[in-house]
């Protein structure tokens, strides 16, 4: 049970320390997330926390690689035909 | 290897010249009582009726002080890539060096070499008086970076004022700790006090663990914005209020906010103009909301006036930008320029109080020269109030308060209205410089028609020189191009091409030539 970051990261830095698992770091050319660690915020947060914040739709897959924050789901920004 | 010379070391040695009006804000109305007072001569001399203390504290602010821009500069340090919030004007996928917006950096920096940065620029521009915080994300979405490169500039680099710029979510838990770090100017983006307008600014924010989308965000981010004005105000932090002028979303609101937050003690508002070409892929520039015109921006402007002071130098700058308003000189101080260049900050912090003892000996002469100018006005009784209507004039200036730049190698103009009552700041303009570099002017045309279209409305130009080539359009364009003040100090100029316009019966019906728009 694990979270994973993608290269549409930005960088921000945003989710890193709310990770209540320490699981996030900073690599090049992006931040990850140590799989070992990641416990998906269960019994600390209801929701995953670098989910939560994270500004890049897409960025952040859950373990079977669905995005946790889908296309449109946070900008508004309509999605290219 | 760094040096303590300071190339662009704005011209100290000023004239006899009248000080510039201060943090414009007042629309021009007819005097009041008959001029009877020794101040008549300038519309809006706002410092004038602010407390001693609030002004010790802005007259070396480029961002808080009109006057002071044209002397003291600027830069920011971008170490909070990080956000809480997300805005639709903002998008933080994108950045390119050559764009010059709130939000957008070169590269995000790690608290030491923020320092490091802060020191070899104050080193090399002198001039450069204050240090600010303002993202790429929210300063106090990053307390740890915001605050650790604040602490350590404290120490090093007492002589630098330390700023922090917030979109305010995070603002009342942390106004204990900036206040231990000597911060004393906070700029808050309010750009609404109703959640149903902030519901159409803000898709959502990091509240509590949780995202939360919506008018509950909107109200949540509110209510943190005006606690945190309060709390800054009580602790004795000067505020200064941003507001981003939506077309259609938050226009009418933005009268409403500029009364609140001044009645909580906010003492500067500053409405900037929303920015959003669609190729910045933020959602406000793909669904094609616009900003407004410089006409719809300086009406607000003057309608939010009678409330509070208005800001209207802002150049929205980077959130690395390094130098005068106006002026990048981000490039000259990458990571790896600063890490071969070696700072002595003692030795630069001598160096930095003979220049800044200079500037402040040349404001002052300036400000001596108005009163007794103004006073000798008085005196003599000359008439000199007569109704006519107000002009605008773009100047071209490099700093100092003198116009002193070629029209071809200006990037903005600064906006001025001359009236009877006096000559009033209105803002600027930006434009793609006529001559890029020299003597081939490869598009110019095209960066000409820019000029012109930016320029509209003005009915004169004043620049140092003009070369005959603009000449034509600039004048088929109503605006009359005027080299004949160089180096003179921009109210004075502004005032004698007004009173040549008078002379000339040119103030009695508006000229109806300004619609050939490029």
């Amino acid at each position: 049970m694990a979270l994973e970051i993608i290269e549409s990261c930005t960088n921000c830095c945003a989710c890193e320390p709310l990770c209540p698992s320490k699981a996030i770091f900073e690599a090049k050319p992006h931040f990850l997330i140590d799989a070992n660690k990641c416990t998906e915020c269960a019994g600390d947060f209801e929701t995953p926390q670098c989910a939560a914040i994270c500004p890049i739709e897409g960025a952040i897959l859950s373990e079977d690689g669905v995005a946790l924050n889908p296309p449109g789901s946070l900008t508004g920004i309509p999605l290219a035909a | 290897m760094g040096t303590l010379f300071a190339p662009s070391q704005p011209d100290l040695s000023g004239g006899q010249i009248v000080q510039l009006p201060v943090i414009n804000n007042a629309v021009s109305e007819a005097p009041k009582g008959g001029c009877s007072s020794g101040s008549c001569g300038s519309t809006d001399d706002q410092m004038g009726h602010l407390p001693d203390h609030i002004r010790d504290k802005v007259k070396n602010h480029p961002c808080y002080s009109e006057e002071a821009h044209h002397y003291f500069a600027r830069m920011h340090v971008a170490v909070a890539p990080a956000c809480n919030i997300q805005c639709n004007y903002c998008n933080r996928k994108y950045d390119c060096s050559n764009e010059s917006r709130p939000g957008v950096v070169s590269e995000v920096l790690k608290p030491e070499q923020a320092v490091k940065k802060v020191l070899a620029v104050a080193a090399t521009i002198p001039q450069m008086t204050v240090l600010g915080i303002a993202g790429p994300g929210d300063a106090l979405a990053n307390p740890a970076r915001t605050f650790e490169t604040f602490r350590k500039l404290s120490e090093q680099a007492p002589d630098i004022k330390l700023c922090v710029s917030t979109n305010g979510l995070a603002l009342p838990e942390n106004v204990e700790e900036m206040s231990s770090y000597n911060i004393d100017h906070v700029t808050i983006t309010i750009n609404c006090v109703d959640p149903d307008v902030g519901a159409q600014i803000y898709p959502w924010i990091f509240w509590n663990n949780k995202r939360i989308k919506g008018r509950a965000a909107a109200e949540i981010l509110i209510a943190q914005q005006q606690k945190g004005l309060e709390m800054l105000v009580a602790k004795g932090i000067l505020v200064k209020v941003n507001s981003v002028l939506i077309p259609g979303v938050n226009d009418k609101h933005l009268e409403e906010v500029s009364k609140i937050v001044k009645a909580k003690g906010a003492f500067l508002h500053n409405v900037m103009p929303l920015i959003s070409e669609a190729e910045h892929g933020t959602y406000y520039g793909l669904t094609g909301q616009r900003g407004p015109t410089n006409e719809e921006l300086q009406a607000l402007q003057d309608a939010c006036a009678g409330d509070m002071n208005m800001m209207r130098h802002c150049r929205q700058c980077r959130a690395d930008a390094v130098g005068l308003l106006g002026e990048d000189r981000g490039a000259e101080f990458t990571i790896d320029k600063i890490e071969a260049m070696d700072i002595d900050y003692a030795e630069a912090m001598k160096m930095r109080a003979e220049v800044h003892a200079a500037i402040n000996e040349e404001m002052e002469s300036k400000r001596l020269a108005k009163e007794s100018k103004a006073q000798l006005v008085s005196i003599s009784g000359i008439k000199q109030k007569q109704e006519s209507r107000p002009v605008l004039m773009a100047v071209a200036t490099k700093g100092g308060g003198v116009i002193n730049e070629h029209f071809g190698h200006a990037s903005e103009f600064l906006i001025y209205e001359a009236s009877g009552a006096g000559v009033r700041f209105i803002g600027h303009r930006r434009t793609i410089p006529y001559c890029e570099g020299g003597d081939t002017c490869g598009d110019g045309e095209s960066a000409l028609d820019v000029t012109i279209r930016e320029l509209a409305g003005c009915e004169a130009v004043l620049c140092s020189k003009v070369g005959y080539e603009p000449w034509g359009p600039l004048e088929a364009a109503g605006i009359q191009p005027n080299g004949e003040h160089a180096m003179e100090a921009i109210e004075d100029a502004v005032m004698a091409v007004y009173e040549e316009m008078r002379a000339a019966g040119k103030l009695e019906a508006k000229v109806v030539e300004q619609q050939k728009v490029a």
